[in-house]
């Protein structure tokens, strides 16, 4: 099964390049993400993978290159431009980012303040709504610091959703979390797909995750893609670089700094 | 050998010009903010908790300073005021030093380290945590939500601390020459309410608002641009309070000198003793 590329893009990256100090992280790096679709990308640690989702709405801005949002190019606007544009994101950061010094209510009613419109039944309801999506109708009173690794990380994602955004950003949704809280965490971006039509974006090192909620896959390698297809394809790449991550072994590069002990 | 190092010193001067354009344009945004943000009733919400960390969970602390000052000053300099016959007039040498100079000063020292510190680490905290990065994603501006409100309460919070810090110092210096050293109270206070004019309070507000701005500026960059993990907050806590400590004893060189010729132009030298 292939890709269809014949749609509009959401999002679209045009000869992106990212450098901080001299160690280029993205290079020239081109990217089109069909509506409605789980794109997945891989890569490794320190690839640039959270770098690039940080693109996407313009939370870090490139050096070179163009990022486009529904065919209109948002890299050059300026924050207070950018407001509009992000209300269409979702962004479920790696540790969940939640507010310490809020609850987990007042975290997820945060957006819908922020922007306004909405009287307080309104976002009461929304804020129950939300956290009844990710099964913790109830911890509306508990701050961050009370909640698990894994409940952190839905009243994060309910947050992430409570404007009901056309895209969701996943930074390594699974990571830090068990088997069974992972699988869950996998089964709401599954759900969120079917049931809001939202357009997924997940950046993860988590093949598990990554066979469960793909729709297609695409790995970093050295600032550009290396990979890009489906989750049969991604399962059965000739491409080493590719079969050695897919299959968790290390590089013989790594095995040699091992064995000399030092850093290759 | 010699080009390495004019290399370096080339290399660390622009990165210090960078750094400190970096400063300004943040600076910049936080006055943008402050003035377009004014009328939205939301961020006006977001200024009474500030107000009362920076001045309620201060006050104890502004209050000791000031009294010890007071203190200190008085035990000084009665000895050397008494050989000339002129302890009643302890008053005025106490009085004008808390209230123009060690007061501000001082109680903007102490705020520097209670208050800078903990906007630093709370804010720090914020950046590596993306929690800042989390805001701005949601569309709203981190300058606006959390640099305007805390600059705004030191803002106004400094002078009310420098009051207090000036009402101790007073009772500091009173305690020991009046009831200490024994000194009459009459000409002890007539003296000193000749000499402390209402441009001398001035000249200290004026001051602690300066110092309070810098401050929360300082403060708030250092959190936002600090490095990760616990080193990284750490480091900002430091930078911040020296950058902030160095900044107010410039600045209360430099407003010093500038009151000061402002008084003189207007009303003239007027000796004190």
């Amino acid at each position: 099964m292939s890709v269809p590329t014949n749609h509009h893009p959401i999002i679209e990256f045009r000869g992106v390049s990212k450098r901080f100090g001299s160690l280029v992280v993205l290079d020239r790096m081109d990217l089109r993400i069909l509506p409605g679709q789980t794109t997945v990308i891989i890569g490794e640690s320190g690839s640039g993978k959270s770098v690039m989702l940080k693109h996407t709405l313009c939370l870090l801005r490139p050096d070179e290159g163009e990022v486009y949002f529904e065919g209109a190019r948002i890299d050059c606007l300026s924050e207070i431009n950018l407001v509009p544009i992000r209300k269409n994101f979702g962004f479920l950061f790696q540790l969940g980012a939640l507010f310490d010094s809020m609850t987990a209510a007042e975290n997820i009613a945060f957006p819908l303040e922020e922007h306004g419109g909405f009287t307080p039944e309104e976002i009461q309801n929304v804020v129950t709504g939300k956290l009844r999506m990710v099964g913790l109708d109830g911890v509306q009173k508990k701050r961050p610091a009370e909640l698990s690794g894994g409940q952190r990380k839905r009243v994060a994602l309910a947050r992430a959703i409570a404007l009901s955004p056309k895209v969701v950003l996943y930074d390594e949704p699974t990571t830090g979390l068990d088997p069974v809280r992972a699988d869950v965490i996998n089964e709401l971006i599954i759900k969120l797909k079917k049931e809001l039509g939202v357009t997924g974006l997940v950046v993860t090192h988590d093949m598990a995750s990554v066979f469960r909620v793909a729709d297609r896959v695409l790995m970093l390698y050295q600032g550009r893609f290396r990979f890009d297809g489906t989750v049969d394809q991604v399962r059965c790449s000739s491409d080493p670089v590719v079969k050695r991550f897919v299959e968790g072994h290390a590089s013989d590069e790594d095995l040699l700094s091992l064995q000399t002990g030092v850093s290759q | 050998m010699a080009i390495s190092v004019f290399e370096t010193v080339g290399r660390v001067e622009r990165e210090a010009i960078s750094a400190f354009g970096r400063f300004c344009i943040f600076c910049r945004s936080a006055f943008v903010w402050l003035v377009l943000g004014s009328t939205d009733r939301r961020n006006w919400r977001l200024l009474t908790p500030q107000m009362y960390e920076v001045g309620n969970q201060s006050l104890f602390v502004i209050l000791i300073t000031g009294l010890f000052i007071g203190l200190v000053l008085a035990v000084q300099a009665y000895g050397q005021l008494q050989s000339l016959g002129l302890e009643e007039r302890l008053g005025v040498l106490v009085n004008l030093s808390v209230v123009q100079e060690l007061g501000p000063v001082l109680a903007a020292v102490m705020l520097a380290g209670r208050v800078g510190g903990a906007l630093v680490a709370e804010l720090g905290t914020m950046n590596v945590t993306e929690q800042i990065d989390a805001l701005r994603s949601m569309g709203s501006d981190p300058i606006r939500y959390l640099v305007v409100p805390r600059f705004i309460a030191c803002l106004l919070m400094t002078p009310l601390l420098t009051l207090f810090s000036d009402l101790t110092g007073a009772i500091g210096g009173w305690l020991i020459t009046v009831q200490m050293y024994g000194v009459a109270s009459e000409p002890y206070w007539y003296f000193t309410a000749e000499a402390v004019e209402p441009w001398s309070m001035w000249t200290g507000f004026i001051k602690s608002l300066f110092f309070g701005g810098v401050i929360a500026l300082i403060s708030c960059y250092k959190g936002f641009t600090c490095r990760p993990g616990a080193e990284g907050v750490g480091r900002a806590c430091t930078e911040a309070f020296v950058a902030s400590l160095i900044s107010i004893l410039v600045l209360d060189f430099f407003l010093g000198l500038l009151l000061q010729s402002i008084y003189k132009a207007v009303w003239g030298f007027t000796p004190l003793l």
